[in-house]
Formats: structure tokens, sequence, C-alpha cells
């Protein structure tokens, strides 16, 4: 497997706070790698700066080959880097259908606007949304809504998909269709880093773990390896979790923390 | 699939999208006919609803589709009157100076674009109103050129005074027709999706790809080119300008008010709601001189808390069938 995507010492500094500091990790194509670490760790500064809606301090970022350090988010979203946000972000006058057919028409570039409805409609059925088309956007419930977010997110064809929590909110059999859902777009070949605090969809998801705690990353590694790192038990999963996690294997049916 | 998906769409969306257009074809050909049947009262009251149309056409692509909101008008027309006057003294022939002047504020918007559009929501309102009173000051002051606060004669259209009548109206009504069909074109392209992207969620429509800042400035510049031709075609046709006049803070109001009387980002919506206005204006408001402007201020505080769609969203089968409006309350209970 081959690197898509490095990070190299990125820094983020809000005047004095060092919202991220010196991180570097690098994705590999098809991989789906998990992001997680406390509130307010720096997590979502992390895929800010990434996708380019906030500028680093210092260090890089390179996509594909290529210092995308400098780009702004449209042209991330064209070069095949996307993103869902935490808070979903629909247009809201618009149909569940146009809204999908925004990312295909401008970061896809389908080559006119049916071309491109016809692709989201693909993408809408994809993600079990194709009979709520016509409906105002707002209209949806929230994990629909989440839905929308991945299938707006899956039209614009990206090679690297930036999921920021979006199974924050859902019960317990809504996150299993998420879970299958997720499963089904890296199928597809579509690198994925999976920013979670629900650590079952982490370690059932991840191939690798990456934890950041105040800005910096303090492990990473193989899902079983991040989770016994003591480092990683003192911030983020405590030592109730440890335990449980020492009783109880295989790893696939652990509680929420 | 995809059959099933172009059968969710309403049977009857040819008919209702064809509509609209056909009562607009009947209202032009009847602007266009008027000369033959009315005086030059009406005619020249026919070259202010042309004029107003143009105007607030040019303000929904800014203030409608981007969902800027923009009170640049007056500044472009003010700036297209002067350019089009001081060209036309130098000696260029009466429609190359309408020319002329039209690219010179197309040019000028996409400077100022680039740089006010960095600014939303009111700092944007305040630095496109501001753009009006720097200008008019400059008028003003640099009066080698402009003839400052004395104004500027423009040279007599020749020819008499119906024929001039004539001639201003059908130019007016050219460019409300130019100003139409680029709205049509922009509301069907890429482009108008893109700026309708960015009037819900700037950020968003950035997270999907769409370059806002050079949509913005795309926007902002249509919204200047045919108030720069209203504007000189209306320095020829009163032959004088002078700065209040032509950088009017009551114009650069009036406009977006007819935009959202129609309702804004529609096709239709401003020249609705612009010939309503001004023919309001002509018949009300004229007989009652003295507070004509407090009228104007009423009517904005009515249209923002009763039609905030404009005239153009409001669902009248709802208004005219009392059977919807009881499944509503059915429905509610």
């Amino acid at each position: 497997m081959s690197t898509i995507l490095e990070v190299r010492d990125l820094s983020k500094n809000f005047g004095s706070l060092h919202a991220v500091k010196n991180v570097s990790f690098s994705l590999k194509e098809g991989e789906i790698v998990g992001l997680i670490g406390p509130n307010g760790a720096g997590k979502t500064t992390l895929v800010n700066l990434m996708t380019g809606v906030l500028k680093p301090t210092s260090g890089n970022v390179i996509f594909n080959g290529h210092d995308v350090t400098a780009q702004r988010p449209f042209q991330a979203a064209r070069s095949g880097l996307a993103r869902t946000f935490q808070i979903v972000q629909p247009f809201p006058q618009m149909t569940v259908l146009e809204n999908v057919t925004a990312g295909a028409l401008f970061a896809a570039g389908a080559a006119h606007r049916k071309e491109a409805e016809e692709q989201a409609m693909e993408h809408l059925e994809f993600v079990g949304l194709a009979p709520l088309a016509f409906r105002p956007a707002t209209s949806l419930t929230l994990p629909s809504r989440k839905r929308l977010e991945l299938a707006k997110s899956l039209a614009m064809k990206p090679r690297v998909l930036l999921l920021d929590e979006v199974n924050a909110g859902l019960n317990t059999s809504e996150i299993e269709q998420a879970l299958a859902l997720m499963r089904a777009i890296a199928a597809r070949g579509i690198t994925i880093m999976l920013i979670e605090h629900l650590m079952k969809v982490v370690l059932s998801l991840s191939q690798r773990i990456l934890v950041l705690h105040h800005g910096e990353l303090i492990s990473q590694g193989d899902p079983q390896s991040v989770i016994t790192d003591p480092r990683v038990v003192e911030a983020y999963l405590g030592t109730k979790f440890a335990a449980r996690q020492q009783g109880q294997r295989p790893v696939a049916g652990v509680a929420h923390v | 699939m995809n059959t099933t998906y172009h059968s969710l769409q309403p049977a009857n969306m040819s008919r209702s999208k064809i509509f609209p257009h056909v009562i607009f074809a009947i209202w032009v050909a009847l602007l266009v006919m008027l000369p033959l049947m009315a005086d030059n009262y009406y005619i020249r009251l026919a070259t202010f609803v042309c004029m107003y149309g143009s105007l607030a056409l040019s303000w929904n692509f800014i203030g409608g589709y981007a969902g800027y909101p923009s009170f640049s008008t007056a500044a472009f027309m003010g700036l297209g009157s002067y350019a089009g006057a001081i060209l036309q003294k130098a000696g260029m022939p009466m429609v190359l100076a309408w020319v002329c002047a039209t690219i010179f504020v197309s040019l000028f918007a996409a400077l100022v674009g680039a740089a006010i559009l960095r600014m939303k929501g009111h700092y944007f309102a305040i630095g496109s109103i501001s753009m009006v009173e720097v200008l008019r000051l400059i008028a003003s002051l640099w009066s080698n050129l402009t003839g400052g606060g004395d104004g500027l004669n423009v040279p007599i259209f020749q020819g008499g005074p119906d024929y001039a009548a004539r001639v201003f109206f059908y130019s007016m009504l050219i460019v409300m027709l130019m100003a139409w069909l680029t709205t049509l074109f922009v509301d069907r392209s890429k482009l108008g999706f893109g700026l309708r992207c960015i009037n819900q969620n700037e950020d968003a429509a950035d997270m999907v790809g769409v370059s806002v800042n050079r949509y913005k400035t795309i926007a902002y510049t249509l919204s200047a080119v045919y108030c720069g031709s209203v504007g000189a075609i209306y320095a020829s046709w009163v032959s004088y300008i002078a700065p209040t006049d032509a950088f009017g803070i009551l114009l650069t109001l009036k406009v977006p008010v007819m935009t959202m009387l129609g309702g804004v980002g529609t096709v239709y919506g401003p020249i609705i709601g612009s010939a309503l206005f001004v023919l309001m204006e002509e018949t009300i408001w004229a007989q009652f001189l003295d507070y004509h402007q407090a009228i104007l201020g009423i009517v904005i505080v009515l249209l923002i808390f009763f039609l905030p769609g404009g005239l153009l969203k409001l669902d009248y089968k709802k208004i005219f069938t009392k059977k919807s409006s009881d499944l509503k309350i059915a429905s509610r209970s």
C-alpha cells in the first residue's frame, strides 16, 4: 500500500494555545484509521488544517504526492480530499437530491447538472436516502442528515474521506447501520479517517488508531497496542475500560465509553 | 432506476414552467406597442418601469442568488451615468458611450468586488453603501472632470421630444430584456446553482468545491453591468446629472425593496416587484408627496413582517381555497 496522505510536523497555535503540536502521521491507500482523544484534544482542528479551513502555523500536508498545505477548502474538495462536519451542514432550502448534486457538480466535476443529478441519485441509493430525494433537506431526521452528509461527500468522488463524528447523537441500531455503511464505503477503496468518541465504532472499523491529547499525538498503531498503551488509558480511556478490555476478548463487542 | 427518479417529479412541471414566460411575453408585447397607443406621460412611466426592472434584475444576482445584501446599485448607476455623460460630452456617439460606460462600470465592480466581498453580512452591506457615498464625494470634488456640484450637461438628443421619448424607452426596454436573458441563463447554469449554495451556507459551499470568491465576484459584477447601461442611458435621457441625484441613497434602498416585493432569487420577482412599485409610486404616493419616504418605510416594514419571500413565493392556492388551510389545522392537532 502506498501513502496517499502525509501530515508532517503540523502545528497550529491560537495565540498562546497550542491546539495542534508537531503532529506527523500518514494514511495509506484504502486504510481505515481512527482518530481518538478527549474533548478539546485538537481533533477537529487537525481536520480543519488538513482541508484548508485553517492555515497551519507550521508543518505540511502532502496529498497524493503534492504539497497541499496552502490550498483552500474548495480546492481540497476538488482534489479528492473530502470531509463531513461534526455539526451537519446541509443547504437548508434545497432538496436532498440538490444537496448531493452540489457535491457531484462542483467537486467531482460532472459535465452538467443532469449528469450530476444522476450520480447524486446513485449515491443516495447507496446510503439509503433515495426515497427521500425530493424532500427538503431540513425535513430529515438526524440519522438521515448524517447519511446526507455522507452521500454529499461521496458525490465528491473522494480518495480520502475525513469523517468527523458522523455517529454522534445516533442510537445503537442507527450506529449498526452507520457501521455497515462505512464498511461499504471502505470497500470502494476510499481511505477513511474516522474521528470518533464511540470506542465500539473505532475498534470495529479501524486498522490503525491515532490518539491525540492536548494537541499532541501520544500514541499510534494497531488497535490492540493502542488501547493497552498506559498513556492512552490515562489520558482518554480510563482504567475501568482497560480492565474490561483485559477480561473481554475479542474486541468486537466493546461497550460505549 | 432513472425512470423512477424522473417520474417522481410533478407531472405538470413543464406546464407550470412555461406559464410565467407566456405572461412575461404578453407584458413585453404590451410595452412594445405602448407608444402606438399612449402619450408621452405613459411612455415616460414605462421607461421608469423598464429602468427599475433592469436595476432590480441586476441587484437580484448578488442580493437574490448569492444572498449578499448589496447597496451598491446607486454607485453603479451613478458611475454609469457620469461615464456616459463625460464620454458623450467629449464627442463620442451616444450608443458607443453607453457601451463604454457599461464596460467601465463592470470592470470597476469586478475590481472593487474582489476586495469588498471579503466582508459578510452587515459588514458587506455597510461597505457597499459607503461606496455610494465615496463616489458621490468624488463626483462633487473632482470638478475638472465632473463639473462638481454644478452637475454635468449632456448634449441634448436631436429629433424632438416624441422621438426622444421613444428612443430612450426602447433602449431601457432592451436593457431590461438583456438583464432578463442573463438572469434566465444564470438561473439554469452551474453558476446559479453555486450562488444558491453560497446563499444558503457559504462554508458548506466551499467544502463541496464551489470556488466561492470567484462566484461572488462574478455575481457582484453581473449586478453592476446593466446598472452601468441604465445609468448612461438615463444621463442621455434627462440630459443633466448632478452628484446627489446620480448617487442617491434612496435609489440604493428602493431597488432591493422592489426585488423583495416580487421575490428574491427568482427570475420574475424583480420584474413584478419593480413594475408594481413604480406604478404604486406614481398613482398612490404622488398624492402624498410630504409623506413619500414615510410610506416607503412602512412598506419595507410590512414587507419584512408579512412577505419575507415576496409576492411570487406566496402559496396562492392556500389563500384562495379553504380546504387546505383546514387540513393544516387538522394536522396540527
